[in-house]
């Protein structure tokens, strides 16, 4: 009996140590949103090439929807740019999910630039100058991208910019999944 | 003297009414219609978390996301609602996360009372311990019983015993 005593501090350092450990991989920028199984907000806003425009909720509807939020501003919205263009240039992926943006607290004209400069991947882009969709979104930052489903549950949220890496690790399962889903009719 | 310290006491309490409800934060200035909203604009900007930078509070932080915080909080205040349905608002789009003070559930009852656990099981070991009996000269000796199976080990021989016990009485 004493001896075990003996090796509980032992025990007791191996396993904070392991948990320490652990914690030096951990990503404390990866949060979890609270948004996650929950409806896409409502919201009513213009799209960013036609002011005139008005789209809401509805117009996102009935599909498996990639939301990718993006600015002029942010530099990592250009890295990923290719990649989303690629994205929608994909017959296969085309045919199950539709890609929209959000403009995120950005200048009009500047974004309408960007988009005739290196090629627009969006089916269309919600306008959001002052970030009110973004609140209710719980975006902090671009890039930021949701997936929603069918129901219009958002099911995924990622924040930092999509690569193939990204895409294959983060994206492809869940996409694959909800298309079953969607099949299937559930 | 006394006139003094009387002006200087009705000075500081003038300038506690006088102070008007402005609140300047890192970058814009908020105005309040009275001093209990401003008091709690202070208050749950100290305790709300901005999601970007992550060690520091919404009165803290210069990042745009911070502002845009702020500025809702402000509003959310004006339109004359309660603290926890402001940080229900931020809670339901930014996640437990924007609290600096978690709130009571199952997730974080390890947070809320390891401390007062761990402190639990210290006393414990430390009463446990200091009830053990010291060694002290009492409990160390040796009692009687012992005392005769020494002396037994200290004889070579039975003869001897006899002998010693025939000294001792001749003394």
């Amino acid at each position: 009996m004493n001896k075990i005593i003996r090796f509980i501090p032992l025990v007791l350092v191996i396993a904070l140590g392991v948990v320490l450990y652990r914690g030096l991989s951990l990503n404390p920028q990866d949060m979890p949103s609270a948004l996650v199984g929950k409806a896409m907000p409502e919201f009513s806003l213009t799209t960013l090439n036609d002011a005139n425009k008005t789209v809401t909720k509805s117009d996102l509807a009935g599909d498996i929807v990639l939301l990718n939020v993006w600015a002029t501003w942010c530099p990592s919205c250009k890295y990923e740019h290719p990649y989303l263009l690629e994205l929608a240039n994909d017959p296969q992926l085309n045919t199950q999910v539709k890609l929209y943006g959000i403009n995120y607290k950005d200048e009009r004209l500047a974004a309408q630039h960007w988009l005739t400069n290196y090629k627009n991947p969006y089916q269309f882009s919600i306008f959001d100058e002052e970030g009110t969709l973004g609140l209710d979104l719980g975006v902090f930052g671009a890039p930021e991208t949701f997936v929603i489903d069918h129901h219009g549950i958002i099911r995924k949220r990622f924040a930092g910019p999509i690569d193939i890496r990204v895409w294959r690790k983060e994206f492809e399962p869940l996409i694959k999944q909800l298309t079953d889903e969607k099949q299937q009719g559930i | 003297m006394l006139n003094k310290v009387l002006f200087i006491i009705m000075m500081s309490i003038a300038s506690l009414f006088a102070s008007n409800s402005v609140y300047a934060s890192p970058v814009e200035t908020f105005e309040f219609q009275d001093e209990v909203t401003k008091v709690r604009f202070h208050a749950l900007s100290k305790e709300l978390r901005c999601p970007k930078c992550q060690n520091q509070n919404l009165a803290d932080s210069n990042s745009p996301i911070a502002a845009d915080l702020r500025r809702e909080l402000y509003e959310l205040l004006q339109q004359g609602k309660a603290d926890s349905e402001v940080v229900d608002f931020m809670v339901a789009r930014y996640g437990e996360f924007v609290l600096y003070r978690p709130r009571v559930s199952n997730v974080t009852y390890i947070l809320w009372f390891g401390p007062a656990l761990l402190i639990l099981i210290g006393i414990t070991v430390v009463i446990v311990i200091l009830r053990k009996k010291p060694a002290t000269k009492e409990n160390l000796a040796l009692d009687n019983h012992q005392q005769k199976k020494l002396k037994q080990l200290l004889q070579p021989n039975p003869k001897s015993e006899n002998s010693n016990v025939t000294k001792e009485e001749k003394e």
